[in-house]
């Protein structure tokens, strides 16, 4: 009796998870949301409140689950456009990169890779990994995370590093090509980037 | 297209379609059948790997990415670590039905290379994505710390 429960517990367990990892089927079909280039924010004559404006209008892909979801707080990546905690369990590891026996390299490859079972696919980047613990900010406001992102003792970054970052990263890039299963991040880089050195531009102002 | 690697200590080449998961040309193309297809999905384990040392879902691997590296299966295990698991394994009778093993084999040993004595949080942190229907983690724990054992004594012998 105890085997049959332990394997109906087993089955469960494993159809549960099959579906936490392909719940973003549907919204994969979703079109992406969109994102408002800088000249769109002209017509604010305040240059502060411009500023903030375009930080807002970036906020869109900081807060976005592709983004948010390996900038967790804490030491476990989310997952899905509902950011649950990620399946199989995993932690942050040295480097972001996770535990000895259970790096993210495991499962993630050098690129998306569609699901043999035909449904979804599992993302990839040659640069997979989290997001510095400093540089956490699931559930922070968009006030909080640009605070921290102006902060170099947390973004490990000055102002035009993180331009490049936003405007060229290949991790970041992934944000907007996650493959088979996935909505993309709003946008598009190049428009997040402009987005980025325009609010530089302006005197880098936060929402408060 | 032609893909070349050292499967098992043996140079190999698999004529192929680069994107054809590495599971289906370790079972299909080189009849080592002894690694599982468990969930297609990378989240059961039974499909693991070693690649270039490190573990490796090879159901989400496409054989393209493997080109020039080193494959080891659950056939190919060699080393101080793999003997110590084995044992571990057979002398406290580790499996029940036995479908997930040679996955959780392959993530043991990857850990032990890594850390020869792992506590009991590395362990959870190395084996969590390696499912187990029958749960046998109780055993699996068990086996990995006399495993780790054995090496420590034998080093220190």
């Amino acid at each position: 009796m105890k085997r049959i429960l332990f394997t109906l517990a087993g089955t469960v367990l494993l159809a549960t998870i099959a579906g936490l990892a392909l719940e973003t089927a549907s919204a994969a079909d979703a079109p992406a949301e969109s994102l408002k280039a800088p000249a769109a924010f002209e017509s604010i004559k305040d240059k502060d409140a411009r500023s903030v404006a375009l930080f807002e209008e970036m906020g869109k892909v900081f807060t976005h689950p592709r983004c948010s979801n390996c900038h967790p707080r804490g030491d476990s990546p989310r997952q899905g456009m509902a950011m649950h905690i990620h399946q199989p369990p995993v932690v942050r590891g040295a480097g972001g990169m996770g535990a000895p026996g259970m790096r993210c390299s495991t499962c993630h490859g050098k690129e998306n890779m569609p699901f043999v079972t035909g449904e979804g696919s599992i993302p990839g980047n040659p640069a997979w990994r989290l997001a510095p613990a400093e540089q956490g900010w699931v559930g922070k406001s968009l006030a909080q995370i640009c605070q921290q992102l102006k902060d170099p003792e947390r973004s490990h970054m000055t102002l035009a590093e993180l331009q490049k970052h936003n405007a060229s990263d290949g991790l970041v890039g992934w944000g907007w090509h996650p493959g088979k299963g996935r909505q993309p991040a709003p946008g598009s880089q190049t428009l997040f980037g402009e987005l980025t050195q325009a609010w530089i531009d302006t005197g880098a102002r936060c929402p408060q | 297209m032609a893909v070349n690697f050292t499967l098992n200590g043996k140079p190999v080449s698999a004529d192929v379609d680069p994107e054809t998961p590495l599971l289906w040309v370790i079972r299909d193309t080189f009849r080592l059948t002894g690694t599982k297809f468990g969930c297609g999905i990378a989240q059961c384990g039974a499909c693991t790997v070693h690649l270039n040392g490190l573990t490796r879902r090879s159901c989400v691997t496409p054989v393209s990415q493997v080109g020039g590296g080193t494959v080891t299966t659950i056939e190919g295990l060699d080393g101080p670590e793999a003997k110590a698991i084995q044992d571990a394994w057979v002398d406290i009778d580790v499996p029940q039905c036995g479908f997930c093993q040679s996955g959780q084999v392959m993530s043991a040993i990857a850990l032990l290379r890594e850390i020869p004595k792992p506590s009991d949080e590395n362990i959870n942190q190395a084996m969590g994505g390696n499912i187990c229907r029958c749960a046998t983690y109780v055993r699996i724990r068990k086996a990995i710390h006399n495993a780790a054992d054995t090496l420590a004594s034998t080093a220190e012998g």
